[in-house]
């Protein structure tokens, strides 16, 4: 079984709801990233979600954009995330693990050479936000022959064709893309989202995480009462770009952020 | 990925495959959420294509509001002057609104209005995509906002004004390089936002499938009226196709009809910018490599790690790191030919066409006149070279006045 098949496993007989923490690799700095990983873990992430960036974050909004930038001016890389996610492993072996990214920093690496350092940097899952199951035949077939799920995301708009289509092709857990829009938008609507898991629970038995939209403990309590997982990033990411002079500040407003949340999920 | 080699091509042109592929190029590398509109709207277009009221209505706009068919012209001065080849100009720049752009913009939002969305949205680096996309929005009253790089709002001042005349909303983009790239990322994140009630025009032949293909189909009004007023005016084919290449959609749109016709030599000339050499050029063709962006995977401009690279180009319409996946299979089968053209040579054409013929030309279209002043001189004098004239150069006189120290 996957690290992260365990993980919801053992979360589920605990009644408990998977918090999904999401940064971007390098940013404000590399050397933020590893030690913020594992406060995250510490101030009760199940799993991480670590952003592979790139120059041109299509579906994001302009709070990860920017983290993009700015680990970009670092010279970060797939190359080099994977090396922190190694790092990180060095010390814990127990959380998995989900590179979430854009297809061509891949296609540049190679998918073979991919999916092998990814195993190498015992990597649990692979988002690629850009390479739907048409396309991703190939590249999914590498990675989940190493082990490593391939996780697709669904949207408000999704057919249950195409929920069934993920259920068969994916594995881990699915991502629902709470609202038609980028990262970081808006606000969720929670009858929409309830309306709509109840049509994804019925064509799939994998775990379903919620992002795009959730921002505070107060949202964290209300998508984990609908979903399996949720899934925050942007509203995380701000702590890093209110603080760019004091890394050391936004690490403990991130880590406040998660524990709150963690409280309301667990409540 | 793999690229495939193909040498000789013995059966007939029938590019793409159903799901939107050029060999390994083209397809539909979207996020979720994009993926029903896209199959919505390639549903559309299938319907649509072979629909004779919509061909018909399409038709009608073509010829009594862009004015087409536009002229093919025996540029006979600058034939005699070069020495070579007889240049013939396909006049895109006598079209409404100044370029080749609005061809693409009237078939899409004639299928916007049959699909029931209300609001339009483009991208645009010269601005000639974007006033064709606010042309059309006005006359079929629908709300438009076009995203254009903060770069090129600055130095395509006038085709701005032009679009907010129109009563299009223009936002100028500051992330990332600023330019058409960053301007179509925000494009496609509006979509995503309001799939619902929004039809995205894409200018270029790239962006996933349907866009290359469908776009390439409207533009290739282009090549049909050139080879039939070719026969006409010289009772034969050309020898030589020559247009410019930033997305690529004028030179496909003259290149398609010609594809299956092998004595057709096709040449796209991409922006070298400071020169190929110096690393400041728009030219994924000569020197990129294979990669994905914005929807398909082509040729592109990146480093090693697969970002996306700062382009090049004096002019704003070819400043672009990706291009059309058709003309990446066009390029690998060796179908066509993909050359460079700088800056300066650029202008160089540019003087050329505007002193030797009285004809102005956009910096892009300068492109292609540049490399026909390579090329015509080459060739027989009883051999014929059909030149896309992409664009009027209106647009581009404060650029180039600014480039030559004039005060305006």
């Amino acid at each position: 079984m996957s690290r992260l098949a365990a993980k919801f496993e053992q979360l589920s007989n605990a009644g408990r709801k998977a918090l999904i923490p999401f940064i971007t690799a390098g940013d404000p700095h590399p050397e933020f990233t590893v030690p913020m990983m594992h406060a995250m873990v510490k101030a009760g992430a199940d799993i991480i979600e670590l952003g592979v960036p790139f120059s041109d974050p299509m579906a994001d909004g302009p709070v990860i954009q920017r983290a993009s930038e700015r680990a970009l001016a670092h010279k970060m890389s797939l190359r080099k995330t994977l090396m922190l996610a190694l790092e990180f492993r060095r010390t814990d072996q127990q959380t998995p693990l989900v590179l979430m990214g854009y297809l061509n920093p891949i296609e540049a690496m190679g998918y073979e050479n991919f999916a092998n350092a990814a195993q190498e940097a015992q990597i649990d899952g692979v988002l690629t936000v850009d390479l739907p199951p048409e396309e991703g035949e190939e590249c999914m077939g590498l990675l989940k022959a190493r082990g490593i799920d391939p996780i697709f995301l669904l949207a408000p708009n999704s057919s249950e064709e195409r929920i069934r289509k993920m259920d068969a092709l994916g594995s881990g857990y699915l991502y629902y893309v709470s609202l038609k829009g980028v990262t970081g938008a808006g606000h969720l609507n929670t009858a929409d989202v309830e309306n709509k898991l109840k049509q994804i629970r019925a064509n799939t038995r994998l775990p379903v995480g919620i992002g795009f939209g959730v921002k505070d403990a107060e949202t964290a309590r209300t998508v984990s009462g609908i979903g399996d997982g949720v899934v925050i990033g942007s509203a995380l990411i701000s702590k890093i770009e209110a603080n760019l002079h004091d890394p050391e500040r936004a690490r403990v407003e991130i880590v406040e952020l998660l524990a709150a949340m963690r409280q309301a999920m667990d409540s | 990925m793999r690229v495939t080699k193909v040498n000789n091509m013995t059966e007939k042109y029938n590019m793409p495959d159903e799901r939107g592929h050029f060999g390994p190029y083209g397809g539909m590398f979207v996020a979720e959420t994009l993926i029903p509109p896209i199959q919505e709207l390639n549903a559309a277009y299938q319907r649509y294509l072979t629909d004779p009221e919509f061909i018909a209505e399409l038709d009608a706009d073509l010829q009594h509001y862009v004015g087409r068919p536009s002229p093919l012209y025996h540029a006979e001065r600058w034939s005699r002057e070069l020495g070579g080849a007889q240049i013939y100009l396909k006049r895109e720049d006598l079209n409404h609104t100044g370029a080749h752009k609005v061809n693409n913009t009237i078939g899409q939002a004639l299928l916007a209005k049959r699909m029931g969305k209300t609001r339009i949205i483009a991208e645009t680096g010269a601005g000639q995509h974007g006033v064709a996309t606010a042309t059309v929005a006005a006359r079929l009253g629908l709300e438009c906002v076009v995203y254009m790089g903060a770069v090129d709002v600055a130095r395509q001042a006038l085709n701005v004004y032009r679009m907010k005349l129109l009563g299009a909303k223009v936002v100028a983009v500051e992330s990332g390089s600023k330019t058409l790239k960053d301007a179509l990322n925000e494009a496609l994140r509006d979509w995503v936002t309001n799939v619902d009630n929004t039809f995205y025009i894409i200018g270029t032949v790239a962006g996933p499938h349907p866009y290359p293909a469908m776009v390439r189909d409207f533009q290739a009004i282009i090549g049909r009226e050139a080879k039939q007023q070719c026969r006409e005016m010289t009772g034969r084919l050309p020898d030589a196709l020559v247009a410019c290449v930033g997305g690529g959609s004028n030179a496909i749109g003259l290149f398609y009809p010609f594809i299956d016709d092998a004595s057709v030599k096709m040449y796209g000339v991409e922006a070298a910018g400071d020169g190929i050499e110096s690393g400041r050029h728009s030219a994924p063709l000569c020197a990129g490599r294979p990669g994905v962006l914005h929807g398909n995977r082509t040729y592109l401009m990146e480093d090693d790690d697969g970002e996306i690279i700062e382009t090049h180009s004096i002019s704003a319409g070819l400043d672009y790191p990706g291009v059309g996946p058709e003309h990446a299979w066009l390029k690998d089968i060796g179908r066509a030919q993909y050359v460079n053209i700088t800056d300066n040579e650029a202008l160089e054409g540019f003087h050329a066409l505007t002193r030797m013929e009285g004809i102005i030309p956009a910096l892009e279209s300068s492109h292609a006149m540049a490399y026909t002043m390579k090329l015509a001189p080459t060739m027989k004098k009883d051999e014929i070279i059909i030149v896309s004239l992409s664009g009027r150069g209106d647009k581009d006189m404060h650029t180039m006045a600014q480039r030559e120290g004039i005060a305006l």
